[in-house]
């Protein structure tokens, strides 16, 4: 068993519910019911935890975290615990109340998501009114002197509209932008055909943020998630596994990645079972793709062993039935020919989206 | 975050900027800073300078209570630079 050095990170997944309906969601498309999620006190006792195993970040998110009335509650335990607390939000619920009683427990900044620049294309990809409230949101953050970050999922209906998203992230007054394009985990996954972008489209995007960064230079920080599909190179995901942060999900599930309950085999622990030390240094979970010890060939003998870590577990179980396969992002893959048959093939009837129906 | 006043008739008295949190990390035995999206591991003496950075003391005091401290250390060559630079990531304000 290799050593673990201490995680850096906890993503803390209060709860699955959401108001919007994203068909891009990553989320596992069975949803922890509100029933199962974790109390205030179980909560508290995660971050507490989590700061003596060496997390100094944790992400609030979800799901919607502005869903969990005890939110005040929980960054305040997250701060207590010794935790930078960073809110992951839509910016639905969001008023100037909220987010008084959020930075009065002691709330350090906030994520907001964004769908698109233009409302009406916005609320199609989110499948929900919001984008005056994430408007508001953004206003009220920058009001209450917080760092805000916008993060936007990048696919075929957006990525077009790259510039644009660039010059709202100026207008709202944003310290920072992640364009991060789509992985296509959990519900995601059921609407690869209508979000997959040609390689022409991410190219063009690509060319732009880069225009963008000669020309904003520090007046806003640019971030570009590779689109790993289209590039043919495996992402270094989540910095390997179990080896920067860990994920909690609103259940007490604790996993390596926040798509890796997906995964077969894997019995992933919960911290109501367990310590999150004992989780982090010893469970089967965390050990599974831990280090370099499990890669097949080609990874093995690859000089990028130490750069991406093998690719994504997620996708090489979601592509090819088997988790421990050479992530087929990488044109090394042996699998490989699965993923240009996906990019390249025939142009594709672009279906609707399929929305998620209901809550959880 | 502001940037700090040029004029050199209102001393800069650095300050870490909202959102900039200075931490022990009794773990890793480091200080560290955490932002957003990132946390800098810090070297040294790097946070004892910074915790002298309360938003009272100008530079010419920080720099003063450290020659105090560690009177053989290159305090005055070194302090300021290295605030100049944190203020210029936008850090300290």
């Amino acid at each position: 068993m290799t050593a673990a050095a201490p995680p850096w990170a906890l993503l803390a997944e209060l709860t699955h519910a959401c108001p919007l309906r994203c068909g891009y969601c990553s989320n596992p498309v069975e949803l922890a019911g509100r029933s199962a999620e974790l109390s205030t006190g179980q909560w508290s006792e995660v971050f507490r935890q989590a700061g003596d195993l060496g997390v100094v970040h944790t992400h609030l998110s979800g799901g919607e975290p502005l869903l969990r009335r005890d939110l005040p509650d929980l960054v305040a335990a997250a701060g207590g615990a010794g935790l930078y607390t960073q809110l992951v939000t839509s910016g639905v619920g969001l008023g100037e109340r909220r987010l008084a009683a959020l930075t009065g427990a002691g709330l350090r900044s906030v994520q907001l998501s964004v769908q698109h620049a233009d409302p009406v294309a916005a609320e199609r990809i989110a499948g929900a009114r919001s984008f005056a409230a994430k408007k508001r949101a953004a206003r009220l953050v920058r009001a209450a002197g917080l760092p805000l970050g916008l993060n936007v999922v990048l696919h075929h209906g957006n990525l077009d509209a790259l510039d644009d998203l660039v010059r709202l992230a100026l207008d709202w007054g944003a310290d920072r932008i992640e364009l991060a394009n789509t992985q296509y985990h959990g519900w995601a996954a059921r609407n690869r055909a209508a979000l997959l972008p040609t390689p022409d489209q991410t190219e063009r995007a690509r060319t732009r943020v880069a225009r963008w960064r000669e020309r904003l230079g520090d007046a806003l920080e640019l971030v570009w998630v590779a689109a790993d599909l289209v590039d043919t190179t495996a992402k270094p995901c989540m910095g390997g596994w179990g080896a920067v942060s860990l994920t909690v999900a609103p259940d007490g599930t604790v996993l390596p990645c926040p798509a890796a309950g997906a995964l077969p085999g894997l019995e992933p622990p919960n911290v109501k079972d367990r310590e999150l030390a004992w989780i982090w240094r010893e469970s089967k979970a965390f050990n599974a793709f831990r280090g370099e010890a499990w890669m097949p060939e080609p990874c093995r003998g690859c000089a990028l062993r130490t750069v991406d870590h093998g690719g994504c577990r997620c996708q090489a179980h979601a592509l090819t039935g088997d988790p421990a396969r050479t992530d087929p992002a990488c044109r090394h893959a042996p699998d490989h020919p699965l993923v240009h048959a996906l990019v390249h093939g025939p142009a594709a009837h672009r279906p609707a989206y399929a929305y998620r129906e209901g809550g959880p | 975050m502001t940037p700090a006043p040029l004029s050199p008739a209102v001393p800069w008295r650095p300050v870490l900027a909202r959102g900039v949190l200075l931490r022990r990390d009794r773990v890793r035995g480091a200080d560290l800073l955490l932002l957003p999206e990132r946390v800098v591991v810090l070297d040294g003496g790097a946070g004892e300078v910074l915790r002298l950075c309360d938003g009272v003391r100008d530079v010419d005091a920080v720099v003063a209570e450290l020659t105090a401290r560690h009177p053989r250390a290159p305090v005055a060559a070194e302090v300021p630079w290295f605030l100049d630079r944190l203020r210029k990531e936008g850090w300290l304000g």
